[in-house]
């Protein structure tokens, strides 16, 4: 469903990604995995066509088609969608009229998605103007309703459970559950998604079943998704960098 | 008011008429005649119903208390519907003696060449609106003042009177429908009596070939409340207004709010100055400015604490649409006293890029989310107003940012 094919990728004139390739399937749940700083979140802003990141090489295909130039409006209306680890402070724009807009285009339906809000506990958002004030658990829930409004094809998802007091993960990831697990209007519309998350925490909710590690700008193994969170508990990331099998598939 | 008191006015405003103002472009008064009374009303109100519509205003009259409409220098419907409410125009007011204490009180005849020129060739025309003791108008009175002979000067003179203890809503549409050069110089002098509250909402729609002056004064008692929400839609000539609020009951309050947009070749000056007189009275002044094009605004504000317990908080914010336009904002605290809390924010810049990529990768084009951010920018608590008002003024707001 999205394939990416030896990305390279500079920001500010340094090399973030350098030379990525990965491949998530058709209603496939995916983790990236991997040390602060090597390159998740790039990885991720550069799927979503944000233009600080400048693509030195390599492809995107989304549906065998290449959205690698495209703006990030038209990957959204292709299918991708988001949730950011640290979107910016909309001030003057409420959750609830994003929201509102987001489903008409998409044909969510939105009283769904204000009975989604009562049960994150996120109904007190939706007036106020999104992000602006919002604690670091409220930005995630905000962020998950936002993505359902969206009804994304392929959903990437930047730490959802960073800022996310413990107490507060079992409902968020039985909601990105339920928005990521969800069937399209015909069963063949299942969704996919890229989840990337620094501790894991959120993995048990999400029935994953692959992950991917990234370290340093490349993926560096990929392979059983509870395999790979188990040996990443075991050794860390640095077990990584030291396994013969890295960049070879382990499953 | 007696021939001598007149005379005294008439003397301090000629004396006057070459002093230009503090700020803002100098404008020569005396180019500009006072027009002779339209043949037709009709027809230039008929003409301009669109544009009378955008700035809020209804001639059918309904939803409003009262209405006062002026076209040039006369006032050509003056209409009340409430009890416990008078509407007049000033003339009429003068000749029933019912404003002798209040003419020239809160805004100083002798301030500038505006003020002067509004009393020597304004025809006594201008609104007065007076809210008896303790009646509670929910509906707002609308006026509007109209622009329509070309090369002309507009100087009405606007008195409000809210008795004590009484409610009222006023609801101010301007605008310009001529071609050529013309100088609006209103005067508004606004009295709101102990434990009083009134909400003052203008929205000004003016063209490329106006200059505008308005000189406003309030003068808030004991208790009393001054809540004005001001809104500028279109590109100007020039406008230069600094509204001065003097707080001199204890725990009287006023908040200002304006949302400016500025584009063409505008000069806007806009200010807003509240004196803090007596204890416990308090102060908020929030604006946004939103430039484009080559406009130049200038964005003023002033809190003076003059007593114990004061508060005054100044936000004011720019925003950028272009590289060739300018936003200098100056937030102004004047502090005389120490048991005072006095602060303010200001932040000018463009529209972050995060912003727009934000909205892009939900699936807004660029120009969407430019548009979207521009209004959120523009958003301001818009408090003390009906629900009705609250719509037409974020309205009124959402049709300036479409603009830009």
């Amino acid at each position: 469903m999205l394939r990416i094919e030896d990305l390279r990728v500079a920001v500010d004139g340094r090399e973030v990604l350098k030379g990525v390739n990965l491949e998530l399937g058709a209603s496939e749940i995916a983790l990236l995995l991997g040390p602060n700083g090597s390159g998740k979140s790039s990885l991720i802003q550069t799927l979503l066509g944000n233009p600080k990141y400048r693509i030195k090489s390599g492809r995107i295909l989304l549906d065998g088609r290449d959205i690698t130039d495209l703006p990030a409006n038209e990957r959204a209306a292709l299918g991708l969608g988001a949730v950011f680890q640290m979107p910016p402070k909309l001030r003057g724009i409420k959750l609830r009229d994003l929201l509102r807009r987001l489903a008409e285009r998409s044909g969510a339906d939105y009283q769904s998605l204000m009975k989604m809000a009562e049960e994150m506990g996120a109904a007190h958002l939706l007036d106020r103007d999104l992000h602006v004030g919002f604690s670091g658990g409220e930005v995630k829930r905000a962020e998950v309703l936002l993505l359902a409004a969206q009804r994304p094809r392929v959903a990437l998802l930047d730490e959802p459970d960073s800022g996310v007091d413990l107490d507060s993960l079992p409902v968020l990831g039985k909601s990105i559950r339920s928005v990521i697990s969800q069937d399209g209007d015909r069963a063949q519309e299942r969704r996919s998604a890229l989840v990337v998350t620094h501790t894991g925490h959120i993995a048990k909710y999400l029935q994953a079943t692959r992950a991917f590690i990234m370290v340093d700008g490349v993926i560096k193994c990929y392979g059983d998704a509870q395999a790979i969170l188990r040996d990443v508990e075991k050794y860390g990331f640095e077990g990584c960098l030291n396994c013969i099998f890295a960049e070879v598939r382990r499953d | 008011m007696n021939e001598v008191e007149l005379e005294e006015l008439r003397k301090r405003a000629e004396a006057a008429l070459s002093k230009p103002a503090a700020y803002g472009p100098d404008v020569d008064v005396t180019q500009f005649s006072v027009p002779p009374p339209p043949t037709s009303y009709e027809e230039i109100l008929s003409a301009s119903s669109h544009l009378l519509a955008s700035v809020g205003v209804d001639l059918t009259g309904r939803g409003s208390a009262g209405t006062y409409l002026q076209v040039d220098e006369e006032a050509v419907e003056v209409e009340v519907r409430t009890p416990g409410l008078r509407v007049l125009n000033l003339q009429q007011a003068l000749e029933e003696g019912i404003v002798d204490g209040y003419l020239w009180r809160a805004v100083p005849v002798d301030a500038d060449k505006y003020t002067a020129a509004a009393e020597l060739f304004g025809r006594r025309q201008g609104y007065v609106v007076i809210v008896e003791r303790g009646a509670k108008i929910e509906t707002p009175v609308q006026t509007c003042l109209l622009m329509s002979a070309p090369g002309a000067i507009q100087a009405p003179h606007n008195i409000v009177i809210v008795e004590e203890g009484a409610e009222l809503h006023v609801v101010t549409g301007c605008l310009t429908m001529m071609e050529r050069a013309g100088l609006h110089a209103g005067v508004s002098e606004f009295y709101v009596k102990r434990g009083g509250k009134l909400t003052y909402t203008m929205i000004h729609a003016w063209d490329e070939q106006t200059h505008v002056r308005p000189r406003t004064g309030v003068v808030v008692e004991e208790g009393g409340q001054y809540i004005s929400h001001y809104v500028n839609m279109t590109p100007t000539a020039s406008l230069q207004t600094d509204p001065k609020v003097w707080l001199v009951g204890r725990g009287a309050r006023a908040y200002l709010s304006s949302v400016i947009v500025a584009k063409g070749d505008s000069v806007m000056d806009v200010g807003g100055t509240v004196y803090l007189q007596a204890p416990d009275t308090s102060a908020e002044i929030v604006s946004r400015a939103v430039t484009k094009d080559r406009a130049e605004m200038i964005a003023r504000s002033l809190i003076s604490a003059e007593a114990p317990g004061v508060r005054g908080h100044i936000e004011c914010d720019g925003l950028l649409l272009s590289n060739q336009s300018r936003i200098l904002t100056l937030p102004a605290l004047d502090a005389k006293h120490s048991d005072v809390q006095l602060s303010h924010e200001a932040a000018v810049g463009k529209l972050s890029e995060d912003q727009i990529f934000y909205l892009m990768s939900r699936g807004f084009s660029e120009d969407e989310a430019t548009s979207m951010l521009v209004r959120g920018f523009m958003e301001v608590k818009l408090e003390g107003i009906p629900d009705e008002l609250r719509r037409q003024i974020e309205m009124a707001i959402s049709m300036a940012a479409a603009g830009l």
